[in-house]
């Protein structure tokens, strides 16, 4: 303890003692948060802010850098084919939300409303397509409904020939739709979990018909989650890359126009400006979906009793049904692509054969591209989880600079309105900038390194992962921290010994999040990855483009199975944990 | 701070703090015009509190009366925007929480749940630097003090709230702290249980002699373990007494109203010694001398209205309207007239003879000694 002055007379306190405020002198320690706050707020703005800024204001210059105001956007809308692109993505755009929210609402209701038989399964199943890339859900639909798919040629012609015209809106609305469908699964099913029972009997107790309490208490109770799972998936089909790429031919959209612009025409500044007019809806969804949140905080009463579905025979069968023919299709696709894999040569020679795994021997970068994703993956998990989970930390649980930290808390929960090939583009200005007027870049050597791609997919993953952290954070009892300094222990000591292993759950789901989607990203990195870092999801665009589908395939086989493994070591991992620190929980 | 812990237990606490300026009489805790504001919102407004070694002082006041505030001020943990405090002859103000001598069991425990009982006491130990053998044989010490010691290596969750509480207080008590804060300790309990707390802490402390500031809103644990009890309302002090002062001299109707239970009733006060209330004239002690011909309350207790045909003063006829038995008691509703009501809180055995029933008609008393007085605020 410090000293105490001599001449301390209580009597003689007086006035200009109490007038004078009191500050504290920050300790070492609180200039240690500060400093991490500090850097966290650098890294924001050296991985998010600037960048942004940069692809905005690219869109109003001329490629000399010129100041040209709107005339880009101007040249944009009068060019008829770029035009038309614009009318094209929000035609997919509309019709694949309607389509997996439609099926994604029914899918939920099911496993959440139904006593109907296989549910685990049935959730595992429609969660599959986020493990692999949305490009390799078009290769797989090209093996059933391509020229020589399995379901145009009847068979291969056992049956009469049923051809769709995949190439074109049709085969990017069934992509779209398949990739979305988790995703809505996910928040629908959290939205009809949250039901209380007690509203439901209330409305039997008065005698209410099925069809008036679904519309009544159902509906709006799941209404915020709704909008969130339109805007979600209206979102992630306006922006994909890999859907379009494949199953597109010559119907274009904003990711393909952008990608044309840029790889195939050099021309940045008009990729610029597309990329800007791809963030007016993720920005409107972004605000909404923010808005909704704050809502249903509110919403959410303390005491809920759950609902528990009772059986019903008709419903649960149809249930199944419903999902059985959902499931179904998923996996239909994802056999399609594996089997395909496996096969000499499709459709003619049906004997299975591993020729196509030798992947060296395509384009892409073969093998070394598989490794260098691994590599990539495991460094984003790693990395990406001790940034975000730090991060949160200091924004959740810190006391010193809360405007500051509130900054943060907004520019973390931004990334998910970046577009990934917006993201590549704007890291290409930024960090390809070798000097601004002068000043010279501090950040332009980590160009064309491993680097930029791993802060390049933390940053795109970013808000999902700081949002589950944060919200593992915010459960913890606030008084943790009070008790740690109360008792004089240092702050990191507490963070380490009660904090970190309290939230490993939580971290182990932030690591291979970050894992999973480092695996299958195409967007984030297609403008990024240099020559000599060739990577595997981008091994699958380049096959596809030099028609070595069967190698396209093997390569989203590996991907799928590599992510999937990861995911089964995340389950294995939580399984031994919750052994571990059953001793704490069970009372 | 350390070398107490080679003197048996129930010396060590307070006894770091020889301060050669610092006499035992002068106050150990002293708060002086502290303010606090959140925002626009004013949580503490000029607070002078003085606490005195070994004291056990409640901070009593409904919900938002910034009681908790002001004890996460003593603590550290807020910083007040002005004012100060001092401990142990000490000014502290400026003194973040690691630095200052106390111990704090918060109204959640805010036990470390992956840590075991043992663990969460030795928490603060490890840090000041403790070797192991002492470290073992102090949780050791704390546990038993707590009456646990058969519990070390349980964790949180496996023991009862009770059992928890007394770990958080264990673990408050590891560093012989000089300053005992208590937030709402006892509020996440079961009544049975919070009852036998209530004593076993007030025991505990006075046996340590640990100076102990406590936060509650509940009026039956300030006034059963005070021994001086802060009343708060709206971020200020509003009366300091003993239990049985504030019970008896309520000096504010928000005090009266709050602790225990009284009746209020309207009236002017028409000489220095007599109050009118509707059509009746009552005698009243005025030691506050209000002024002749202000409104004012007059303020009486269930218990201190008398019952039966007594010749003195004060004494009304009232209806019975209705009544219930609370076991040792019945409380009776009555109407004087026509618009007074009054509660009226009889033993068994007094209401047997007075043969209460309802709708028969009553005589009660009002002893002047126990109305009191309030000037009416406009």
């Amino acid at each position: 303890m410090t000293s105490v002055s001599r001449d301390r007379s209580l009597g003689s306190l007086g006035l200009a003692v109490s007038q004078a405020s009191v500050t504290r002198k920050p300790t070492r320690e609180d200039w240690l948060q500060r400093g991490l706050i500090l850097l966290v707020a650098l890294w924001l703005l050296v991985s998010v802010v600037l960048p942004l800024g940069q692809i905005l204001s690219r869109s109003l210059v001329n490629s000399n850098g010129e100041w040209v105001g709107l005339a880009n956007y101007r040249t944009y809308f009068t060019t008829p084919g770029l035009a038309i692109s614009m009318r094209n993505t929000l035609w997919v755009s509309f019709t694949s939300t309607l389509i997996s929210v439609g099926l994604g609402f029914g899918y939920s209701y099911a496993l959440t409303r139904t006593c109907m038989p296989l549910k685990g399964l049935m959730r595992l199943l429609v969660m599959l397509p986020l493990y692999l890339p949305s490009l390799a859900q078009a290769i797989g639909l090209i093996y059933l409904f391509g020229n020589q798919g399995l379901v145009s040629t009847g068979l291969f012609g056992l049956l009469p020939e049923w051809r769709i015209g995949l190439y074109g809106p049709t085969g990017i609305i069934l992509g779209e739709s398949l990739y979305c469908l988790p995703q809505a699964v996910l928040i629908l099913s959290t939205a009809l979990l949250l039901a209380d029972a007690r509203l439901y009997e209330a409305s039997l107790a008065l005698r209410t018909p099925p069809w008036r309490t679904f519309c009544t208490v159902t509906l709006p109770g799941i209404r915020f989650g709704l909008v969130s799972a339109i805007f979600v998936c209206f979102t992630l089909v306006f922006t994909d890359f890999g859907v379009p790429k494949v199953v597109g031919g010559n119907y274009n959209v904003l990711a393909t126009d952008i990608y044309k612009q840029v790889i195939g025409q050099q021309n940045l500044v008009m990729g610029a400006t597309i990329s800007v007019l791809m963030l007016v809806p993720t920005v409107i969804a972004f605000v909404v979906d923010r808005l909704v949140q704050q809502r249903q905080v509110a919403l959410v009463g303390s005491r809920v009793v759950p609902y528990r579905p009772r059986p019903n025979p008709w419903l649960d069968w149809a249930a199944f049904g419903f999902c059985g023919l959902v499931a179904g299709a998923i996996l239909a696709v994802l056999g399609a692509l594996v089997v395909a894999s496996l096969v000499r040569v499709w459709p003619y020679q049906l004997t299975l054969s591993l020729r196509h795994y030798n992947l060296n021997a395509a384009p892409g970068g073969g093998y070394p591209a598989y490794w260098n994703s691994l590599r990539m993956s495991a460094y984003t998990a790693i990395f990406g989880t001790v940034v975000v989970f730090v991060s949160a930390y200091l924004v959740e649980k810190s006391r010193q600079w809360p405007k500051l930290r509130s900054l943060i808390y907004f520019a973390s929960t931004l990334p998910v309105a970046l577009p990934g090939l917006v993201l590549g583009l704007a890291y290409i200005f930024f960090f390809n900038t070798p000097s601004w007027g002068g000043i010279p870049n501090p950040f332009h050597g980590l160009y064309s390194s491993m680097s930029l791609l791993v802060i390049c997919n933390i940053v795109h993953f970013y808000t999902v992962s700081f949002l589950t952290a944060s919200t593992a954070l915010k459960q913890l009892d606030p008084e943790f921290e009070a008790v740690g300094s109360c008792l004089g222990v240092p702050f990191y000591r507490t963070f380490w010994r009660v904090t970190t292993p309290l939230c490993l759950p939580a971290i182990l789901q932030i690591g291979t999040f970050f894992f999973v989607q480092a695996m299958v990203t195409v967007s984030a990195v297609i403008f990024l990855y240099p020559p000599n870092l060739r990577l595997a999801s981008v091994a699958v665009v380049n096959m596809d483009d030099a028609g070595n589908i069967a190698s396209a395939a093997a390569m989203s086989t590996l991907i799928v199975l590599t992510s999937l493994g990861i995911q089964l070591l995340y389950w294995a991992a939580t399984t031994r944990l919750r052994r571990w620190s059953q001793a704490w929980k069970e009372r | 701070m350390l070398q107490g812990l080679h003197h048996p237990i129930e010396s060590t606490f307070g006894s770091q703090t020889s301060q050669d300026t610092f006499s035992q009489t002068d106050p150990y805790l002293q708060l002086h015009q502290i303010h606090k504001t959140f925002g626009r919102f004013t949580a503490l407004s000029n607070i002078n509190l003085e606490v005195r070694r070994g004291e056990f002082v409640c901070l009593l006041g409904p919900s938002g009366c910034g009681k908790t505030t002001l004890l996460r001020i003593i603590a550290g943990l807020e910083e007040p925007d002005r004012g100060h405090i001092w401990q142990a002859g000490q000014d502290i103000t400026a003194l973040p929480p690691s630095q200052r001598d106390f111990g704090i069991v918060f109204q959640s425990y805010a036990l470390f749940p992956n840590l075991t009982a043992a663990q969460n006491i030795a928490y603060g130990l490890v840090n000041a630097g403790i070797p192991k053998a002492k470290r073992e044989e102090r949780v050791a010490q704390l546990l038993a003090l707590v009456g646990l010691s058969e519990f070390g290596a349980k964790y949180p969750a496996q023991l009862s709230g009770g059992q928890q509480q007394r770990i958080a207080l264990a673990r408050a008590l590891a560093l012989s702290p000089g300053l005992l804060l208590l937030d709402e300790p006892l509020s996440a309990l079961d009544a049975q249980v919070r009852a036998n707390l209530r004593g076993e802490i007030v025991q505990l402390q006075k046996r340590l002699g640990v100076t102990t500031v406590m936060v509650t809103h509940d009026q039956l644990e300030a006034l059963t373990m005070a021994d001086r009890i802060v009343v708060m309302d709206r971020g200020s002090i509003v009366q300091v007494g003993t239990p049985i002062e504030i019970y008896q001299q309520p000096q504010t109707p928000f005090v009266a109203r709050f602790i225990g239970v009284m009746n209020f009733l309207p009236g002017v006060l028409e000489s220095s010694e007599q109050a009118r209330c509707q059509d009746y004239r009552l005698q009243v002690s005025n030691p506050k001398a209000i002024p002749v011909g202000s409104l004012v309350t007059l303020a009486i207790r269930p218990e201190d209205i008398r019952v039966g045909a007594c010749a003195s003063v004060n004494t009304l006829e009232a209806a019975v309207l209705r009544f219930e038995f609370l076991g040792a008691v019945y409380r009776l509703w009555l109407r004087v007239g026509d618009g007074l009501e009054l509660l009226l809180d009889l033993s068994v055995q007094e209401a047997r003879q007075a043969q209460i029933q309802r709708d028969r008609p009553l005589l009660i008393q009002l002893p002047p000694e126990h109305i009191h007085l309030f000037e009416t605020q406009p």
